[in-house]
């Protein structure tokens, strides 16, 4: 099956394009829309809360920052789902190369050091850009062009885009450990191996792609590759018990905030240990516990469930789509989503080892916000890019 | 593209998969175990701090303190702040250092917690009780710290409430002390038991220890929540403390202090005096105006902790054990002053009061001679005069013929042991219950005490009875031992005739308190009752607003008449001016008060005589008794006497001085305390 040539699409003014009778906006996924919507609410909320307390100058400082950054993600998402997909696979490589080059920036001294991790680009007015988070969906794109394009009389893809894929996804993942984000490359390696799964590789190779896995998680883990604080995290959710006071404390306190919650919750602002701010990173990486103490089960709940909505609306419209690239990256994007939400939340209840992940749509993060938005705009562009 | 289909299929399974192993785990942790991350998190975000109760002054009968509070400038050290500061905040202990003038590793030292192979100093409370570093520390030194919080982080210098004793070393004993609460203490207490501190403080001995309860009042309770850092955000819920009761006795500190310096002086005068007590009752009510032992220490000791020497010092033999009151822990034998109970158990069993008594230098009881005070005859008698000059020969003859009615060496089974039961009725041989810890019961002596120390003893007896005493170097002597442990082994479950004439003269076995001596006598010259002394007179609110009145209860009753108690009080009345203690006595302004009295010279084997007199003035209708015991001070009249004397000349005002008690009298009624705590005499 061959995709539609660029050349059909009409050029046409932003504003017609924007809200024109056949505009984007239309024919987006409402489900998809409101839950997204009801996420980034859910969140902003749980942002002000988790940061009220930190200056009695500003409580509302870092509240101000979240909803600028939700704006511009929500642009981001907004232009992208506009884009007729089909012209996206065209820049792929641009925003890969860009990512590319990002990432390398990164890694000269123009980057700087946040929590351990050589992550960050100071921007200057107290912004700042983690590049390995566009990385994410621009590797999506990029490795979906390479690998959408079937061979000649299959529907597999070819040995050397394969190739050339995984040359892509090495070379980003290698910059990002060199920072080191152990977190982040734990992400991209998951959207390649779903890229070279749903491409239809064989089982074979599908197999082999996972001993690959486990044969370098295993070296990386015995040759001590792992940094001493990324050994220490596996070892503390093994035995949280082992050392309540270091690693095991996150987790420890993760637990003791989220449990305290029970069915209904303390209320909002009402949840004394995040008052408290006994569990560290509340704001980013766990921020669940904030959902788990103040607004309890039944809010806790709602916000997997909000999540497993965008998940399933994701996985329809990779289902739904009638060419290849948009259900390889819609597929991509929700095995992202998808990872990072089991393993945020699991680590919070104490069955996934402490992980810098953020929550998708719910935590604190610019980069992480606008990379989430883009992966929306995506899955939108794809939605209304299908022929009805 | 059904391939890949199939394997979006694969993917929606394990994306709703992963979905409902998310909702079934935060069921479990916020649903099933809820309740318990709840405790958790109570426990993480909040600490109580304890915010002791001032504890309660101990007054005398007119409003004078004993023991007061005195607030001290202390520094304390929050530790938990200091660990969370780089090199654990070695930078701020440097400049506290400098402040105080203490080395780093001193304060260092402090600062630790107490533990397996930590000696002291060391810190037993809670790492959340800022720990005391310095607590005599001038004001200088406390605003330094205190205007520069930005240098002294985690440091803090602020006022507490410290024990004061204003008389020193009086009534050390009585008083009490105040130690560290120990971790058994802690587990029995509900509630505030994780958060008690180190600082908190239980009476150990006398009044703190009898009246802990009400003097302690009950600490406040602050519950502060606080943050990751365990600095406070915010009090979550507060309790006041309640401060502790005072309490007034009916100790006269003038009065102690008479107590105290004729103790002393009666100590210096009988150079191998080890030790000795004074008791002063009010006649009336057994209430305890005074009451000394000596060796004596000052109770400022304890304030701040004690020293490990100086608290072995306080223990040792060679210091006289100061802890030790000899009021109510030492147990001598009476010597004469039990003679009263002796003419009591007489009368009692019959003898006619009015009757003439041969009092022979010597009186065969069984088959041996029993002396008189240095084998003296004095001839017939009344037993007035036998009082006053002391005859032992009477209570012989009368002992060992209530000895033979009662059966002798075969006794009846209605055997009724007049001495011995009248000298229980007197409260002998057992506590007499004063609000005290430690008292006492002392030993009255009889065939059941014999018999059981008999089947304690036998087998050594007869053991040495055959083996003898080969290491006993004096030959005489040595026989002699072996021939009462011959006889101890043989009949040694017996009371025999000379054990009966002993105790008529309260020797031998028979063992008293001063305490029970006093106690006695206040019986036998008021209304014949016998009392519970007490000291604590009553418990008030710090400002005065109620009071508890502590009762002296009558706990028992003289089997004698008025006309007896009088006849022996009058005989008593003129042993100060004619009789034994008449020497003690010469030139005392009797037409002023008239004192009266029984000297007692207890015999103690292998040590001077124990110096025993016990009084009471006037001699009528009473206010005090007086007794003075002097361990190892020779007789009554001359270690003793004198020291009543020094002690009736005070309160009396005899020798020029004031009166200790206006008009002679006790203290009628409670000192009254004002709203704003302060004593309106």
């Amino acid at each position: 099956m061959m995709s539609a040539p660029i050349t059909r699409i009409r050029k046409r003014s932003l504003a017609s394009r924007a809200i024109g009778t056949d505009a984007a906006v239309w024919r987006m996924d409402g489900i998809l829309f409101v839950a997204v919507a009801a996420l980034c609410t859910i969140g902003t909320l749980l942002v002000w809360s988790s940061t009220r307390t930190w200056t009695a100058i500003e409580p509302t400082g870092l509240l101000k920052k979240h909803l600028l950054n939700l704006c511009v993600g929500a642009i981001l998402c907004g232009l992208i789902s506009m884009v007729d997909h089909r012209r996206l696979r065209a820049y792929a490589p641009v925003a890969y190369m860009m990512a590319l080059l990002a990432l390398a920036l990164v890694i000269t001294p123009v980057g700087s050091t946040v929590n351990g991790s050589h992550s960050w680009i100071m921007l200057g007015g107290g912004f700042a850009m983690q590049p390995s988070e566009l990385a994410k969906p621009a590797l999506i794109l990029l490795l979906a062009m390479l690998l959408s394009e079937p061979a000649e009389g299959t529907d597999r893809p070819r040995p050397l885009d394969v190739v050339l894929a995984l040359l892509a996804a090495g070379l980003t993942m290698g910059l990002v450990m060199l920072q080191p984000d152990l977190g982040t490359t734990m992400v991209l390696t998951v959207i390649t191996a779903s890229l070279l799964i749903f491409s239809g590789i064989r089982k074979r190779w599908i197999a082999a792609v996972v001993l690959v896995a486990v044969t370098v998680a295993g070296l990386v883990w015995f040759l001590g590759l792992l940094q001493p604080y990324q050994v220490a995290r596996f070892t503390a959710f093994m035995n949280p018990a082992s050392d309540p006071r270091g690693v095991g404390y996150n987790a420890t306190q993760a637990l003791i905030a989220i449990g305290s919650g029970e069915i209904y919750g303390k209320g909002l602002f009402e949840g004394g240990q995040t008052t408290g701010r006994f569990v560290p990173e509340q704001h980013t990486d766990f921020i669940f516990t904030v959902a788990g103490e103040e607004f309890g089960f039944l809010g806790a709940l709602t916000v997997v469930v909000l999540l497993g909505v965008v998940l399933v609306r994701g996985i329809a419209i990779a289902r739904q789509s009638d060419d290849r690239f948009g259900a390889l990256v819609a597929a991509a994007v929700v095995c992202w989503f998808a990872f990072q939400t089991f393993i945020n939340v699991g680590m919070t209840i104490g069955i996934m080892p402490i992980t810098g992940l953020p929550l998708p749509f719910v935590s604190y993060g610019g980069t992480a916000t606008f990379a989430n938005m883009i992966g929306v705009g995506l899955l939108q562009a794809i939605h209304s890019g299908r022929r009805t | 593209m059904t391939r890949m289909r199939t394997r979006f299929v694969v993917l929606h399974l394990t994306v709703l998969a992963l979905l409902v192993v998310l909702g079934v785990r935060l069921y479990q942790v916020q649903v099933v175990r809820g309740k318990e991350f709840v405790a958790d998190a109570t426990e993480t975000r909040t600490r109580a701090v304890v915010v002791p109760a001032v504890r309660g002054q101990i007054l005398d009968s007119t409003g004078r303190p004993l023991v007061r509070n005195l607030t001290r400038l202390v520094v304390s050290v929050d530790r938990t702040r200091l660990e969370r500061m780089p090199r654990g905040g070695q930078e701020v202990l440097e400049k506290l250092s400098a402040v105080l003038a203490i080395p780093v590793a001193k304060l260092r030292e402090r600062l630790r917690s107490c533990g397996p192979g930590v000696s002291r100093p060391c810190w037993t409370g809670s790492p959340y009780q800022p720990i005391p570093v310095d607590d005599r520390v001038t004001q200088r030194e406390a605003l330094t710290i205190l205007e520069r919080q930005e240098e002294f982080p985690g440091v803090t210098a602020e006022t507490q409430a410290v024990r004061d004793y204003p008389g020193k070393a009086d009534a050390s004993q009585v008083l009490g002390y105040l130690q560290p609460v120990t971790q058994q203490e802690l587990e029995k207490r509900q509630g505030l038991k994780a958060s008690y501190s180190g600082v908190d403080l239980v009476g150990r001995d006398g009044l703190e220890a009898v009246y802990d309860h009400e003097l302690r009042g009950s600490p406040g309770l602050r519950r502060v929540q606080v943050d990751r850092m365990g600095k406070a955000i915010g009090v979550e819920q507060q309790i006041s403390p309640v401060a502790g009761d005072t309490l007034i006795t009916s100790i006269d500190a003038r009065v102690q202090e008479l107590v105290e310096k004729a103790l002393a002086d009666a100590m210096k005068k009988a150079p191998q005096a080890d030790g000795a007590a004074g008791v002063v009752l009010d006649a009336r009510d057994s209430r305890v105006i005074a009451m000394g032992s000596v060796p004596t220490y000052d109770p400022g000791v304890w304030t701040g902790g004690i020293s490990e020497a100086e608290y072995q010092r306080l223990l040792s033999e060679k210091a006289g054990k100061p802890l030790v009151s000899r009021a109510i822990k030492g147990t001598f034998a009476p010597g004469s002053t039990f003679k009263v109970s002796s003419v009591s158990a007489m009368v009692a069993d019959g003898y006619p009061i009015n009757g003439t008594y041969d009092c022979p230098g010597s009186y065969m009881v069984g088959a041996r001679p029993f002396n008189n005070f240095r084998g003296i005859g004095l001839g017939p008698m009344n037993l007035h005069t036998a009082l006053v000059k002391s005859c032992d020969t009477i209570f012989y003859r009368a002992a060992y013929e209530m000895w033979q009615r009662d059966g002798g060496m075969q006794p009846k089974s209605t055997a009724k042991d007049p001495m011995a039961a009248m000298a229980r009725a007197y409260g002998f041989g057992k506590l007499t219950g004063v609000d005290l810890v430690g008292e006492s019961p002392g030993r009255i002596p009889d065939r059941f005490w014999k018999k059981e120390l008999w089947a304690a003893t036998r087998k050594t007896n007869c053991t040495r009875s055959k083996t003898g005493y080969p290491e006993v170097k004096d030959a005489a002597r040595a026989a002699f031992l072996k021939q009462l442990a011959y006889e101890n082994c043989l009949e040694g479950f017996q009371w025999r005739p000379g054990d009966a004439a002993n105790f008529s003269i309260g020797q031998g076995d028979v063992l008293v308190t001063p305490l029970q001596l006093a106690n006695a006598y206040a019986a036998l010259v008021s209304d014949g009752k016998v009392r519970s002394p007490r000291i604590g007179w009553a418990l008030t609110r710090p400002d005065g607003s109620s009071h508890k009145v502590i009762e002296a209860p009558v706990i028992g009753k003289l089997p004698i008449d008025k006309k007896t108690r009088d006849y022996i009080r009058g005989a008593l009345s003129e042993v100060a001016s004619d009789g034994t203690a008449a020497g003690a006595f010469g030139g005392f302004p009797m037409d002023v008060v008239r004192i009266g009295g029984k000297t007692g010279t207890a015999e103690v084997y292998g040590k001077q005589d124990t110096s025993w007199f016990a009084s009471f003035a006037p001699t009528k209708n009473p206010r005090f008794v007086v007794v003075v015991m002097v361990s190892q001070g020779g007789m009554g009249g001359s270690a003793a006497a004198p020291a009543v004397r020094q002690i009736y000349e005070g309160i009396f005002g005899l020798t020029g001085k004031p009166p200790a008690l206006p008009a002679g009298h006790p203290a009628e009624r409670l000192p009254v305390i004002g709203p704003d705590g302060t004593v309106k005499r």
